[in-house]
Protein backbone atom coordinates (compact mmCIF):
# COMPACT_ATOMS: atom_id res chain seq x y z
CA UNK A 1 0.00 0.00 0.00
CA UNK A 2 2.56 2.38 1.59
CA UNK A 3 4.85 2.50 -2.19
CA UNK A 4 1.63 2.50 -4.28
CA UNK A 5 0.55 5.82 -1.90
CA UNK A 6 4.10 7.13 -2.78
CA UNK A 7 4.06 6.60 -6.45
CA UNK A 8 0.73 7.92 -7.44
CA UNK A 9 2.11 10.95 -5.10
CA UNK A 10 4.20 11.45 -7.43
CA UNK A 11 2.65 10.96 -10.25
CA UNK A 12 -0.15 13.62 -8.90
CA UNK A 13 3.10 16.05 -8.09
CA UNK A 14 4.26 15.34 -11.77
CA UNK A 15 0.67 15.64 -13.36
CA UNK A 16 -0.32 18.84 -11.20
CA UNK A 17 0.67 22.12 -13.07
CA UNK A 18 3.14 23.95 -10.43
CA UNK A 19 0.77 25.18 -7.70
CA UNK A 20 0.48 28.64 -7.40
CA UNK A 21 -0.23 30.81 -4.60
CA UNK A 22 -4.38 30.79 -3.54
CA UNK A 23 -5.18 34.48 -3.62
CA UNK A 24 -8.82 34.17 -3.39
CA UNK A 25 -10.74 31.37 -2.21
CA UNK A 26 -14.82 31.26 -1.82
CA UNK A 27 -17.76 29.26 -1.55
CA UNK A 28 -20.85 30.41 -3.74
CA UNK A 29 -24.08 28.36 -3.67
CA UNK A 30 -23.16 26.48 -6.46
CA UNK A 31 -19.52 25.69 -6.26
CA UNK A 32 -16.20 26.33 -4.49
CA UNK A 33 -14.36 29.02 -6.40
CA UNK A 34 -10.69 29.46 -6.27
CA UNK A 35 -8.23 32.24 -8.31
CA UNK A 36 -4.52 31.02 -8.28
CA UNK A 37 -1.61 32.87 -8.78
CA UNK A 38 1.23 31.66 -10.61
CA UNK A 39 3.75 33.81 -11.79
CA UNK A 40 1.95 35.91 -14.45
CA UNK A 41 -0.73 33.48 -15.32
CA UNK A 42 -4.07 33.75 -12.88
CA UNK A 43 -6.25 31.04 -13.20
CA UNK A 44 -10.17 30.75 -11.68
CA UNK A 45 -10.80 27.02 -10.86
CA UNK A 46 -13.97 25.41 -9.85
CA UNK A 47 -13.98 22.90 -7.06
CA UNK A 48 -10.44 22.54 -6.80
CA UNK A 49 -10.82 19.72 -4.31
CA UNK A 50 -12.15 17.01 -6.45
CA UNK A 51 -9.53 17.85 -9.05
CA UNK A 52 -11.05 20.22 -11.62
CA UNK A 53 -9.14 21.63 -14.14
CA UNK A 54 -9.14 25.26 -14.43
CA UNK A 55 -11.97 26.80 -15.73
CA UNK A 56 -10.12 30.00 -17.32
CA UNK A 57 -6.32 31.50 -16.97
CA UNK A 58 -5.35 35.15 -17.67
CA UNK A 59 -1.40 36.34 -18.58
CA UNK A 60 -1.58 39.40 -16.55
CA UNK A 61 1.51 40.65 -18.82
CA UNK A 62 -0.68 39.63 -22.05
CA UNK A 63 -4.31 39.71 -20.78
CA UNK A 64 -5.71 39.72 -24.33
CA UNK A 65 -4.00 36.46 -25.28
CA UNK A 66 -6.40 33.12 -24.25
CA UNK A 67 -4.39 30.72 -22.43
CA UNK A 68 -6.83 27.85 -23.07
CA UNK A 69 -7.38 25.83 -26.45
CA UNK A 70 -11.14 25.68 -25.36
CA UNK A 71 -11.32 29.37 -25.39
CA UNK A 72 -9.53 29.97 -28.74
CA UNK A 73 -11.83 27.14 -29.96
CA UNK A 74 -14.86 28.76 -29.07
CA UNK A 75 -14.06 31.75 -31.60
CA UNK A 76 -14.41 28.94 -34.39
CA UNK A 77 -17.99 29.98 -35.28
CA UNK A 78 -16.59 32.78 -36.61
CA UNK A 79 -15.82 31.00 -39.96
CA UNK A 80 -19.57 31.03 -39.96
CA UNK A 81 -20.70 34.14 -39.20
CA UNK A 82 -17.58 36.52 -39.42
CA UNK A 83 -19.04 39.78 -38.36
CA UNK A 84 -21.97 38.89 -35.68
CA UNK A 85 -23.53 42.55 -34.27
CA UNK A 86 -25.35 41.01 -31.21
CA UNK A 87 -23.79 38.08 -29.32
CA UNK A 88 -25.06 35.56 -26.66
CA UNK A 89 -22.84 33.60 -24.43
CA UNK A 90 -24.17 31.74 -21.80
CA UNK A 91 -21.69 31.19 -18.66
CA UNK A 92 -19.21 33.98 -18.06
CA UNK A 93 -16.48 31.89 -16.07
CA UNK A 94 -13.11 34.60 -15.44
CA UNK A 95 -15.18 36.29 -18.61
CA UNK A 96 -12.31 35.84 -21.29
CA UNK A 97 -14.79 34.97 -23.94
CA UNK A 98 -17.10 37.31 -24.09
CA UNK A 99 -14.15 39.94 -23.49
CA UNK A 100 -12.75 39.27 -26.32
CA UNK A 101 -16.17 39.07 -28.39
CA UNK A 102 -16.22 43.05 -27.04
CA UNK A 103 -12.62 43.65 -27.96
CA UNK A 104 -13.46 42.13 -31.67
CA UNK A 105 -16.46 43.53 -32.34
CA UNK A 106 -17.29 46.79 -30.26
CA UNK A 107 -20.28 47.71 -32.09
CA UNK A 108 -21.74 44.30 -31.03
CA UNK A 109 -24.49 44.04 -28.60
CA UNK A 110 -23.31 41.30 -25.90
CA UNK A 111 -24.84 39.94 -23.45
CA UNK A 112 -24.23 37.56 -21.11
CA UNK A 113 -25.92 34.86 -18.54
CA UNK A 114 -24.28 33.38 -15.55
CA UNK A 115 -26.07 31.79 -12.87
CA UNK A 116 -23.56 32.37 -10.28
CA UNK A 117 -23.80 36.18 -9.03
CA UNK A 118 -20.43 35.01 -7.34
CA UNK A 119 -18.92 34.06 -10.12
CA UNK A 120 -19.26 37.56 -11.90
CA UNK A 121 -18.36 39.71 -9.04
CA UNK A 122 -14.25 37.00 -8.97
CA UNK A 123 -14.25 37.88 -12.88
CA UNK A 124 -14.60 41.52 -11.99
CA UNK A 125 -12.56 41.24 -9.37
CA UNK A 126 -9.32 39.47 -10.19
CA UNK A 127 -9.73 38.83 -14.07
CA UNK A 128 -10.37 42.49 -15.44
CA UNK A 129 -13.54 41.90 -16.51
CA UNK A 130 -15.57 44.83 -17.35
CA UNK A 131 -18.73 45.39 -18.30
CA UNK A 132 -19.29 48.21 -21.14
CA UNK A 133 -22.37 49.84 -22.77
CA UNK A 134 -22.70 47.01 -25.11
CA UNK A 135 -21.77 44.14 -22.93
CA UNK A 136 -24.23 43.30 -20.22
CA UNK A 137 -24.35 40.38 -17.79
CA UNK A 138 -26.95 38.78 -16.31
CA UNK A 139 -27.63 37.13 -13.41
CA UNK A 140 -30.32 34.40 -14.50
CA UNK A 141 -30.57 30.62 -15.47
CA UNK A 142 -29.48 30.14 -19.20
CA UNK A 143 -32.45 28.26 -20.01
CA UNK A 144 -35.19 31.40 -18.39
CA UNK A 145 -32.89 33.96 -19.75
CA UNK A 146 -33.09 31.81 -23.44
CA UNK A 147 -37.43 31.37 -22.88
CA UNK A 148 -37.84 35.04 -22.21
CA UNK A 149 -35.70 35.79 -25.24
CA UNK A 150 -37.74 33.37 -27.12
CA UNK A 151 -40.91 35.17 -25.89
CA UNK A 152 -40.04 38.90 -26.74
CA UNK A 153 -38.41 38.00 -30.10
CA UNK A 154 -34.87 39.07 -29.41
CA UNK A 155 -32.38 37.06 -31.78
CA UNK A 156 -28.34 36.51 -31.70
CA UNK A 157 -25.87 36.64 -34.39
CA UNK A 158 -23.64 34.55 -32.11
CA UNK A 159 -24.56 32.17 -29.57
CA UNK A 160 -21.82 30.44 -27.47
CA UNK A 161 -22.63 27.78 -25.12
CA UNK A 162 -20.45 27.70 -22.34
CA UNK A 163 -22.27 26.60 -19.10
CA UNK A 164 -20.91 23.12 -18.25
CA UNK A 165 -18.28 23.23 -15.51
CA UNK A 166 -17.56 19.14 -15.90
CA UNK A 167 -18.76 19.36 -12.01
CA UNK A 168 -22.41 19.36 -12.05
CA UNK A 169 -24.38 19.10 -15.09
CA UNK A 170 -27.29 21.75 -16.24
CA UNK A 171 -28.96 18.64 -17.53
CA UNK A 172 -31.72 21.15 -18.64
CA UNK A 173 -29.33 22.70 -21.39
CA UNK A 174 -28.93 19.60 -22.68
CA UNK A 175 -32.68 18.63 -24.03
CA UNK A 176 -34.45 18.51 -27.70
CA UNK A 177 -36.19 21.56 -26.11
CA UNK A 178 -33.79 23.69 -25.12
CA UNK A 179 -32.13 23.36 -28.69
CA UNK A 180 -35.22 23.85 -29.53
CA UNK A 181 -35.09 27.26 -28.15
CA UNK A 182 -32.03 28.19 -28.84
CA UNK A 183 -32.78 27.74 -32.15
CA UNK A 184 -35.82 30.30 -32.59
CA UNK A 185 -33.34 33.02 -31.21
CA UNK A 186 -31.10 32.24 -33.85
CA UNK A 187 -30.63 34.64 -36.79
CA UNK A 188 -30.91 33.33 -39.98
CA UNK A 189 -27.37 34.00 -40.42
CA UNK A 190 -26.33 33.15 -36.95
CA UNK A 191 -24.22 30.30 -35.52
CA UNK A 192 -24.19 28.49 -32.52
CA UNK A 193 -21.19 27.53 -30.77
CA UNK A 194 -21.31 24.95 -28.22
CA UNK A 195 -18.42 23.56 -25.64
CA UNK A 196 -19.54 20.39 -24.49
CA UNK A 197 -18.33 16.83 -23.74
CA UNK A 198 -15.67 14.64 -25.66
CA UNK A 199 -16.03 11.35 -23.69
CA UNK A 200 -18.49 9.20 -21.24
CA UNK A 201 -21.75 7.92 -22.90
CA UNK A 202 -22.70 11.60 -22.79
CA UNK A 203 -21.00 12.12 -26.01
CA UNK A 204 -23.27 9.79 -27.94
CA UNK A 205 -26.63 10.90 -26.02
CA UNK A 206 -25.56 14.70 -26.79
CA UNK A 207 -24.55 14.13 -30.85
CA UNK A 208 -27.41 12.35 -30.88
CA UNK A 209 -29.97 15.54 -29.67
CA UNK A 210 -27.86 18.39 -31.40
CA UNK A 211 -28.48 15.96 -34.87
CA UNK A 212 -32.00 15.75 -34.09
CA UNK A 213 -32.58 19.38 -33.73
CA UNK A 214 -30.04 20.85 -36.19
CA UNK A 215 -30.04 17.56 -38.99
CA UNK A 216 -25.71 18.35 -39.03
CA UNK A 217 -23.37 20.29 -36.83
CA UNK A 218 -19.29 20.66 -37.43
CA UNK A 219 -17.42 18.44 -34.33
CA UNK A 220 -14.52 20.47 -33.35
CA UNK A 221 -11.89 18.53 -31.82
CA UNK A 222 -8.38 19.26 -30.99
CA UNK A 223 -6.03 16.53 -29.98
CA UNK A 224 -4.37 19.00 -27.53
CA UNK A 225 -7.68 19.66 -25.72
CA UNK A 226 -10.42 17.57 -23.82
CA UNK A 227 -12.81 19.61 -24.99
CA UNK A 228 -15.47 19.33 -28.18
CA UNK A 229 -16.78 22.10 -29.63
CA UNK A 230 -20.02 22.00 -31.78
CA UNK A 231 -20.63 24.52 -34.41
CA UNK A 232 -23.75 24.31 -35.93
CA UNK A 233 -26.20 26.83 -37.74
CA UNK A 234 -29.98 26.58 -39.01
CA UNK A 235 -29.78 25.33 -42.59
CA UNK A 236 -27.01 23.85 -44.96
CA UNK A 237 -23.26 24.22 -43.24
CA UNK A 238 -20.98 25.80 -45.58
CA UNK A 239 -18.68 23.42 -47.95
CA UNK A 240 -15.14 23.33 -46.41
CA UNK A 241 -13.47 25.95 -48.79
CA UNK A 242 -15.46 28.62 -47.44
CA UNK A 243 -14.17 28.19 -44.28
CA UNK A 244 -10.80 27.99 -45.40
CA UNK A 245 -11.60 31.13 -47.18
CA UNK A 246 -13.11 33.17 -43.84
CA UNK A 247 -9.76 31.50 -41.37
CA UNK A 248 -7.75 33.36 -43.95
CA UNK A 249 -9.07 36.43 -44.60
CA UNK A 250 -9.89 36.40 -40.36
CA UNK A 251 -6.41 35.16 -39.01
CA UNK A 252 -4.54 38.00 -39.02
CA UNK A 253 -7.39 40.19 -36.56
CA UNK A 254 -7.01 36.48 -34.32
CA UNK A 255 -3.16 36.81 -34.15
CA UNK A 256 -3.58 39.34 -31.04
CA UNK A 257 -5.55 36.61 -28.84
CA UNK A 258 -3.53 33.57 -30.16
CA UNK A 259 -6.63 31.93 -32.05
CA UNK A 260 -5.15 30.02 -34.66
CA UNK A 261 -7.71 30.04 -36.71
CA UNK A 262 -6.04 28.62 -40.07
CA UNK A 263 -5.81 25.46 -38.13
CA UNK A 264 -9.57 24.96 -37.58
CA UNK A 265 -11.41 23.90 -40.87
CA UNK A 266 -9.06 21.14 -41.27
CA UNK A 267 -10.53 19.78 -37.71
CA UNK A 268 -14.26 20.68 -38.17
CA UNK A 269 -15.85 17.32 -39.40
CA UNK A 270 -19.29 16.27 -40.06
CA UNK A 271 -18.67 12.72 -39.56
CA UNK A 272 -20.81 10.59 -37.29
CA UNK A 273 -18.67 8.75 -35.36
CA UNK A 274 -20.84 8.71 -32.10
CA UNK A 275 -23.33 6.07 -31.49
CA UNK A 276 -27.11 6.53 -33.13
CA UNK A 277 -28.83 4.55 -31.32
CA UNK A 278 -28.66 6.34 -28.22
CA UNK A 279 -31.61 7.91 -27.03
CA UNK A 280 -32.47 11.39 -27.41
CA UNK A 281 -32.02 13.56 -24.40
CA UNK A 282 -35.16 15.49 -24.02
CA UNK A 283 -37.04 17.72 -20.81
CA UNK A 284 -38.67 14.38 -20.29
CA UNK A 285 -35.05 11.79 -20.02
CA UNK A 286 -32.03 14.10 -19.33
CA UNK A 287 -30.00 12.04 -16.91
CA UNK A 288 -27.01 14.04 -17.81
CA UNK A 289 -25.16 13.46 -14.62
CA UNK A 290 -25.75 9.65 -14.89
CA UNK A 291 -24.48 9.29 -18.01
CA UNK A 292 -20.52 11.01 -17.86
CA UNK A 293 -18.93 7.58 -16.68
CA UNK B 1 -55.44 -11.35 19.81
CA UNK B 2 -57.62 -8.13 21.02
CA UNK B 3 -55.33 -5.96 18.78
CA UNK B 4 -55.61 -8.71 15.90
CA UNK B 5 -59.65 -7.60 16.06
CA UNK B 6 -60.24 -4.20 17.39
CA UNK B 7 -58.44 -2.36 14.48
CA UNK B 8 -59.89 -1.78 11.23
CA UNK B 9 -56.98 -2.68 9.24
CA UNK B 10 -54.01 -5.18 10.22
CA UNK B 11 -50.77 -3.81 11.07
CA UNK B 12 -48.92 -4.94 8.04
CA UNK B 13 -51.33 -3.43 5.76
CA UNK B 14 -50.90 -0.36 7.07
CA UNK B 15 -47.70 -0.28 7.78
CA UNK B 16 -46.95 -1.09 3.88
CA UNK B 17 -48.86 1.45 2.33
CA UNK B 18 -47.84 3.83 5.10
CA UNK B 19 -44.46 2.51 3.10
CA UNK B 20 -46.09 3.68 -0.22
CA UNK B 21 -47.29 6.94 0.67
CA UNK B 22 -43.70 8.09 2.04
CA UNK B 23 -42.10 6.71 -1.10
CA UNK B 24 -44.44 8.44 -3.77
CA UNK B 25 -44.10 11.80 -1.20
CA UNK B 26 -40.50 11.88 -2.11
CA UNK B 27 -40.89 10.54 -6.18
CA UNK B 28 -42.70 13.26 -7.02
CA UNK B 29 -40.36 15.73 -5.14
CA UNK B 30 -37.28 14.42 -6.68
CA UNK B 31 -39.09 14.97 -10.20
CA UNK B 32 -40.73 18.17 -9.57
CA UNK B 33 -37.40 20.20 -10.07
CA UNK B 34 -37.06 18.30 -13.26
CA UNK B 35 -40.37 19.26 -14.14
CA UNK B 36 -40.03 22.46 -13.12
CA UNK B 37 -36.31 23.40 -14.57
CA UNK B 38 -37.52 24.07 -18.34
CA UNK B 39 -39.56 27.12 -17.21
CA UNK B 40 -37.87 27.99 -13.96
CA UNK B 41 -34.23 27.16 -14.77
CA UNK B 42 -32.43 24.90 -12.38
CA UNK B 43 -31.06 27.17 -9.31
CA UNK B 44 -31.15 26.44 -5.66
CA UNK B 45 -33.87 28.61 -5.20
CA UNK B 46 -36.23 26.01 -7.02
CA UNK B 47 -35.21 23.41 -4.77
CA UNK B 48 -36.20 26.06 -2.22
CA UNK B 49 -39.49 26.70 -3.84
CA UNK B 50 -40.06 22.79 -3.96
CA UNK B 51 -39.14 21.94 -0.35
CA UNK B 52 -40.99 24.47 0.99
CA UNK B 53 -44.05 23.78 -0.52
CA UNK B 54 -43.69 19.92 0.18
CA UNK B 55 -42.89 20.89 3.90
CA UNK B 56 -45.97 23.22 4.16
CA UNK B 57 -48.37 20.76 2.51
CA UNK B 58 -47.05 17.87 4.61
CA UNK B 59 -47.66 20.29 7.89
CA UNK B 60 -51.38 21.01 6.79
CA UNK B 61 -52.21 17.50 5.64
CA UNK B 62 -50.81 15.88 8.84
CA UNK B 63 -53.18 18.60 10.74
CA UNK B 64 -56.15 17.62 9.16
CA UNK B 65 -55.38 13.91 8.90
CA UNK B 66 -54.76 14.33 12.87
CA UNK B 67 -58.35 16.38 12.88
CA UNK B 68 -60.13 13.42 10.56
CA UNK B 69 -58.83 10.39 12.90
CA UNK B 70 -61.25 11.70 15.51
CA UNK B 71 -64.18 10.82 13.99
CA UNK B 72 -64.91 7.05 13.15
CA UNK B 73 -60.94 6.13 11.83
CA UNK B 74 -61.82 3.37 9.07
CA UNK B 75 -60.85 1.92 6.14
CA UNK B 76 -62.95 3.44 3.58
CA UNK B 77 -61.57 6.79 4.70
CA UNK B 78 -58.48 6.08 4.80
CA UNK B 79 -58.43 4.28 1.21
CA UNK B 80 -59.95 7.39 0.09
CA UNK B 81 -56.85 9.39 0.89
CA UNK B 82 -54.87 7.28 -1.34
CA UNK B 83 -56.91 7.24 -4.55
CA UNK B 84 -57.48 11.55 -4.11
CA UNK B 85 -53.40 12.33 -3.98
CA UNK B 86 -53.10 9.72 -6.92
CA UNK B 87 -55.82 11.79 -9.06
CA UNK B 88 -54.81 15.12 -7.51
CA UNK B 89 -51.05 14.18 -8.91
CA UNK B 90 -52.42 14.16 -12.50
CA UNK B 91 -52.11 17.35 -12.99
CA UNK B 92 -48.52 17.06 -12.80
CA UNK B 93 -48.64 14.18 -15.82
CA UNK B 94 -51.31 15.81 -17.75
CA UNK B 95 -51.03 19.68 -17.52
CA UNK B 96 -47.22 20.54 -16.44
CA UNK B 97 -46.98 23.09 -19.40
CA UNK B 98 -50.33 24.32 -19.10
CA UNK B 99 -50.01 25.02 -15.87
CA UNK B 100 -46.23 26.39 -15.45
CA UNK B 101 -46.58 28.61 -19.49
CA UNK B 102 -48.80 31.44 -17.94
CA UNK B 103 -46.89 31.69 -14.30
CA UNK B 104 -43.63 31.73 -16.28
CA UNK B 105 -45.16 35.02 -18.63
CA UNK B 106 -46.67 36.73 -15.64
CA UNK B 107 -44.19 36.53 -13.38
CA UNK B 108 -40.35 37.43 -14.29
CA UNK B 109 -38.73 36.37 -11.32
CA UNK B 110 -37.69 32.89 -11.23
CA UNK B 111 -37.89 32.24 -7.46
CA UNK B 112 -41.22 32.95 -7.51
CA UNK B 113 -42.52 31.97 -10.14
CA UNK B 114 -40.96 28.33 -8.80
CA UNK B 115 -42.95 28.73 -5.92
CA UNK B 116 -46.14 29.58 -7.11
CA UNK B 117 -46.14 26.83 -9.59
CA UNK B 118 -45.11 24.60 -6.51
CA UNK B 119 -47.35 25.41 -4.56
CA UNK B 120 -50.21 24.98 -8.35
CA UNK B 121 -49.09 21.48 -8.99
CA UNK B 122 -47.93 19.80 -5.62
CA UNK B 123 -49.54 21.35 -2.86
CA UNK B 124 -53.15 19.21 -3.11
CA UNK B 125 -51.40 15.64 -3.46
CA UNK B 126 -48.89 16.35 -1.14
CA UNK B 127 -51.80 17.90 1.83
CA UNK B 128 -53.85 14.55 0.65
CA UNK B 129 -50.49 12.53 1.47
CA UNK B 130 -49.55 13.71 4.18
CA UNK B 131 -53.17 12.91 5.49
CA UNK B 132 -52.21 9.43 5.96
CA UNK B 133 -48.89 9.61 8.48
CA UNK B 134 -51.64 10.99 11.42
CA UNK B 135 -54.94 8.71 10.19
CA UNK B 136 -52.73 5.54 9.96
CA UNK B 137 -51.47 6.03 13.07
CA UNK B 138 -54.94 6.15 14.48
CA UNK B 139 -55.94 3.05 12.79
CA UNK B 140 -53.58 0.69 14.63
CA UNK B 141 -53.83 2.68 18.28
CA UNK B 142 -55.36 0.93 20.37
CA UNK B 143 -54.59 1.74 23.77
CA UNK B 144 -52.50 5.28 25.27
CA UNK B 145 -49.45 2.90 26.51
CA UNK B 146 -49.01 1.45 22.77
CA UNK B 147 -49.96 4.87 20.81
CA UNK B 148 -46.02 6.19 21.19
CA UNK B 149 -44.80 2.50 19.79
CA UNK B 150 -47.25 2.79 17.29
CA UNK B 151 -46.48 6.29 15.69
CA UNK B 152 -43.27 5.09 15.62
CA UNK B 153 -43.15 2.19 13.47
CA UNK B 154 -45.43 4.24 11.18
CA UNK B 155 -42.99 7.10 10.79
CA UNK B 156 -40.42 4.38 10.65
CA UNK B 157 -41.69 2.26 7.74
CA UNK B 158 -42.94 5.59 5.88
CA UNK B 159 -39.34 7.75 5.97
CA UNK B 160 -37.56 4.68 5.01
CA UNK B 161 -40.26 4.58 2.20
CA UNK B 162 -39.04 8.37 1.30
CA UNK B 163 -35.90 7.51 1.56
CA UNK B 164 -36.07 4.42 -1.02
CA UNK B 165 -38.48 7.04 -3.16
CA UNK B 166 -35.26 9.20 -3.29
CA UNK B 167 -32.54 7.12 -3.92
CA UNK B 168 -34.67 5.29 -6.63
CA UNK B 169 -35.71 8.10 -8.84
CA UNK B 170 -32.35 10.14 -8.41
CA UNK B 171 -30.21 7.29 -8.90
CA UNK B 172 -32.14 5.01 -11.32
CA UNK B 173 -35.81 6.03 -12.36
CA UNK B 174 -34.22 8.76 -14.38
CA UNK B 175 -32.07 6.69 -16.43
CA UNK B 176 -34.64 4.43 -16.99
CA UNK B 177 -37.93 5.97 -17.76
CA UNK B 178 -39.08 9.32 -18.71
CA UNK B 179 -40.42 11.87 -16.16
CA UNK B 180 -43.71 11.26 -16.84
CA UNK B 181 -43.59 7.27 -16.50
CA UNK B 182 -42.03 7.62 -13.57
CA UNK B 183 -45.33 9.59 -12.17
CA UNK B 184 -47.42 7.20 -13.55
CA UNK B 185 -45.81 4.59 -12.08
CA UNK B 186 -46.09 6.69 -8.25
CA UNK B 187 -49.61 7.19 -9.53
CA UNK B 188 -50.72 3.76 -9.50
CA UNK B 189 -48.90 2.36 -6.58
CA UNK B 190 -50.79 4.58 -4.74
CA UNK B 191 -53.85 3.15 -6.32
CA UNK B 192 -53.21 -0.44 -5.33
CA UNK B 193 -52.60 0.72 -2.04
CA UNK B 194 -55.85 2.18 -2.04
CA UNK B 195 -57.38 -1.31 -3.90
CA UNK B 196 -55.12 -3.69 -0.81
CA UNK B 197 -56.80 -0.94 2.24
CA UNK B 198 -60.21 -1.94 0.51
CA UNK B 199 -59.68 -5.25 0.24
CA UNK B 200 -58.18 -6.17 4.13
CA UNK B 201 -60.92 -4.03 5.03
CA UNK B 202 -63.45 -5.69 3.19
CA UNK B 203 -61.66 -8.91 4.35
CA UNK B 204 -61.64 -7.34 8.04
CA UNK B 205 -65.37 -6.93 7.62
CA UNK B 206 -64.51 -3.33 8.95
CA UNK B 207 -65.87 -1.66 5.68
CA UNK B 208 -69.54 -0.60 6.79
CA UNK B 209 -70.88 2.33 8.32
CA UNK B 210 -70.90 -0.10 11.24
CA UNK B 211 -67.30 0.41 11.89
CA UNK B 212 -68.38 2.35 14.72
CA UNK B 213 -69.26 -0.43 16.93
CA UNK B 214 -65.06 -1.58 17.01
CA UNK B 215 -64.46 1.76 18.96
CA UNK B 216 -64.82 1.76 23.04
Amino acid sequence: MRPRLALSLFLLALAAPAAGEVIHQERSLYRDITVEQNGPRRCLIFNVHRGDRNQTCIDLNEPERLVFNYTRMSFAGLLLTPEPESILVAGLGGGSIPMTFGDLFPDALIDVVEIDPAVVSVAREFFMFEETANMEVHVNDARVFIKRAVLEGRKYDYIMLDAFTGDYIPEHLLTREFLEEVKQILNPDGVLVANTFSTSRLYDHESVTYQRVWNEFYNFKLPTSGNRIIITRDGALPPRGELVGAAQRLAESMEKYSIPLLEYPARMSTRVDWDMSRRVLTDQYSPGNLLRD
Amino acid sequence: MKGASSSPLPRPVVASVAFVSGFCIMTVEMLGARIMAPYFGGSVSVWGSIITVFMLALAVGYLLGGRLSMRNPNALVFASFYVSAALFSLPIILFADTIMRPIFLAVEDARYGSLLASIVMFSAPTTLLGMISPYSVRLLVESQEHSGQMAGLLFFVSTIGSAAGTLGTSFYFVLWFEVNRILWGAVTALLIAAAIILLAGYMRGSLSLRVSSHET
